[in-house]
């Protein structure tokens, strides 16, 4: 037990050791959310403010779903860091060191939820400058729905990392996969009055509640609460369990994937 | 107790039979080579022994414990270095190996001086705090079989150590293999292709197709193939074949380019006698050239199998099996 704790511990140890090298990784993590922010986010503002009445910012909209992405994308880069080092040769290692490949799956969970967290801290720092001011009771909480939704992301992306042999078969998964569910979670547009079949899929798209649980989070400060709750999907305690749920139902099969000896 | 021991081990992909029902034991201290062409079944064979991948039948027990029932307790007492670099190249040379001694689950302190140790040995210290990207191939080398020594394995698993490396570097290596046998009495098993890394084997064994076709020393196993070949060039073949068949009762053939062909075990003796006979006592059969060769693995392994050791073809082949079964298998 102790062995495969330290187990675990080395291979978080190792994410955060190479997250913490990558200064490069970091820095133009963020940029992407700030070109969307920025650009995307100030190009769109007019309309959106003409629609809502001058009540909604668009970039305060869009914050919380670019913390999102910023969680969701890092969280799936350190997954596909097995299907690169079962490339490269890393992975070898650890298959054959005498420990339990739960615990190897459990600690690169964690290890990629934590980076994919960090990461969406440093997207936090952005807040000031779009308009959404954000108390400390506030932070730790995002930074507790920013660790939950990464492990969920994680799990999902191990899960199909896998068994994946090829950086390229990965990445056509996810091309398929990671932009839909991007898109359908409601991270750029309010999801309210959209046609049934989008409703419907947004509601089995696991970043939705995410981006649902951060929004409310997030704008709680920023926003009025009547137009906050027009915004927000669910109650913020139901996209906790679900997320909950959901990483509990993609960690499981993942570790069985991950443990399953050929 | 041996220190690694298979009976009927056998790996089928789909309908593809890369070990073939292989029995062979290795003894404690021991340097045991595997050699074969690529694709003969040989990694095949180390993944099963190190619980990489699991036999189709048989069994195999490394230090005692069996691969199939006891993974862990094999995975503990062996060490592996791979065909294939298995480092983390983000990382530094030291780091690597920390993170080896935390995944088996070495003490700190143990850790700092083992290191020390065999990062001296492998002529890694300067290099140690380096990013392993920037290691050549040869350095890297050296450093995987650092990180395979230091959780003190009993058996060390080599998958064709030196491959790709040049003949300088390799030879570096095995003098670094040579000193660790003497030196820690490490049991050593390994595969390759290279006739002249088998050389350095205690025994061998000579796999084809999935199966054992010969286990032998090295000089059992030349000696299997027959003598010293001994071929010489005289003013007078016809001449010089007589005399040699009526006063010794050699029998000679004719080989190409006006050459003389002698077998002979010994032939480093035979020769002196040989040119006595020819030019001294009576006869002034004038030698122009004599060159003598010993038998080598090569032609043991063409004598054992009917074909030369092909490099490249098989392995892809084998490869491309083994993806088909997994595309089809698996999805």
């Amino acid at each position: 037990m102790r062995r495969n704790l330290k187990a675990a511990y080395t291979i978080w140890y190792r994410d955060i050791l190479r997250f913490g090298r990558d200064r490069v990784r970091i820095i133009s993590a963020l940029g992407q959310p700030m070109l969307y922010l920025f650009v995307f986010g100030t190009g769109l503002a007019p309309a959106m403010s003409a629609q809502t009445g001058g009540a909604l910012d668009f970039r305060q909209f869009m914050f919380p779903g670019i913390l999102a992405m910023a969680v969701l994308f890092t969280a799936i880069f350190s997954a596909v860091s097995i299907v690169w080092d079962r490339e490269f040769g890393f992975l070898k290692e650890v298959m054959v060191a005498p420990v339990s490949r739960t615990a190897v799956a459990l600690g690169k969970v964690a290890g990629g939820a934590t980076v994919a967290m960090f990461q969406g801290i440093i997207v936090l720092l952005l807040a000031p400058i779009v308009g959404v001011k954000l108390g400390i009771d506030q932070i730790v909480a995002l930074i507790g729905l920013m660790l939950l939704f990464a492990s969920v992301m994680t799990a999902f992306g191990i899960l199909i990392a896998a068994r994946q042999k090829t950086m390229e078969g990965f990445q056509m998964m996810m091309q398929f996969l990671l932009m839909p569910m991007f898109f359908l979670s409601g991270a750029f547009f309010p999801l309210r009055g959209v046609p049934l079949w989008m409703n419907w899929l947004s509601r089995i798209d696991p970043v939705t509640y995410g981006v649902d649980s951060l929004r409310q989070q997030s704008l709680k400060g920023s926003l009025p609460a009547g137009l906050l709750s027009t915004l927000a999907l669910h109650p913020i305690a139901t996209d906790v369990t679900i997320m909950f749920a959901l990483a509990v139902g993609f960690i499981v099969p993942a570790v069985w994937q991950f443990g399953r000896q050929e | 107790m041996n220190a690694v021991e298979a009976s009927s081990l056998v790996r089928k992909f789909g309908d593809f039979t890369a070990v073939n029902g292989v029995d062979f034991e290795v003894q404690p201290g021991e340097i045991f080579g595997f050699l074969g062409p690529n694709g003969a079944g040989k990694s095949t064979t180390i993944n099963m022994l190190c619980t990489m991948l699991k036999p189709t039948s048989g069994t195999a027990r490394i230090n005692g414990h069996d691969v199939v029932s006891d993974p862990s307790g094999v995975r503990q007492s062996i060490g592996i270095i791979f065909q294939d670099a298995s480092l983390d190249d983000r990382l530094t040379g030291r780091e690597n190996l920390q993170f080896h001694a935390m995944l088996y689950d070495v003490p700190r302190q143990t850790f700092v001086s083992r290191a020390r140790d065999l990062l001296a040995m492998v002529d890694l210290t300067d290099k140690a705090d380096g990013i392993v990207r920037t290691f050549s191939g040869g350095m890297k080398r050296r450093l995987e079989i650092a990180r395979g020594l230091l959780h003190q394995p009993k058996v060390l698993f080599l998958d064709e150590p030196t491959i790709g490396l040049d003949p300088q570097t390799r030879r570096h290596i095995w003098q670094y293999l040579l000193k660790l046998r003497e030196q820690q009495g490490v049991t050593m098993f390994m595969t390759t292709h290279y006739m002249e890394e088998a050389e350095h084997c205690n025994r061998i064994a000579i796999i084809d197709h999935g199966k054992i076709v010969a286990v032998d020393t090295p000089g059992g196993l030349k000696a299997r193939v027959g003598g010293d070949i001994i071929t010489v060039r005289t003013a007078d073949n016809a001449a010089a074949t007589a005399r040699l068949k009526t006063v010794a009762g050699i029998e000679v053939r004719g080989g190409p380019a006006e050459t003389l062909i002698v077998e002979t075990t010994g032939g480093d003796r035979f020769v002196p006698r040989m040119m006595e006979l020819l030019s001294g006592d009576g006869a002034s059969i004038a030698v122009t050239s004599v060159s003598l060769s010993h038998p080598t693995l090569e032609d043991v392994f063409i004598k054992l199998t009917g074909h030369a050791i092909r490099a490249g073809e098989a392995e892809s082949e084998m490869k491309s099996f083994v993806k088909m079964w997994r595309g089809s298998g698996r999805r």
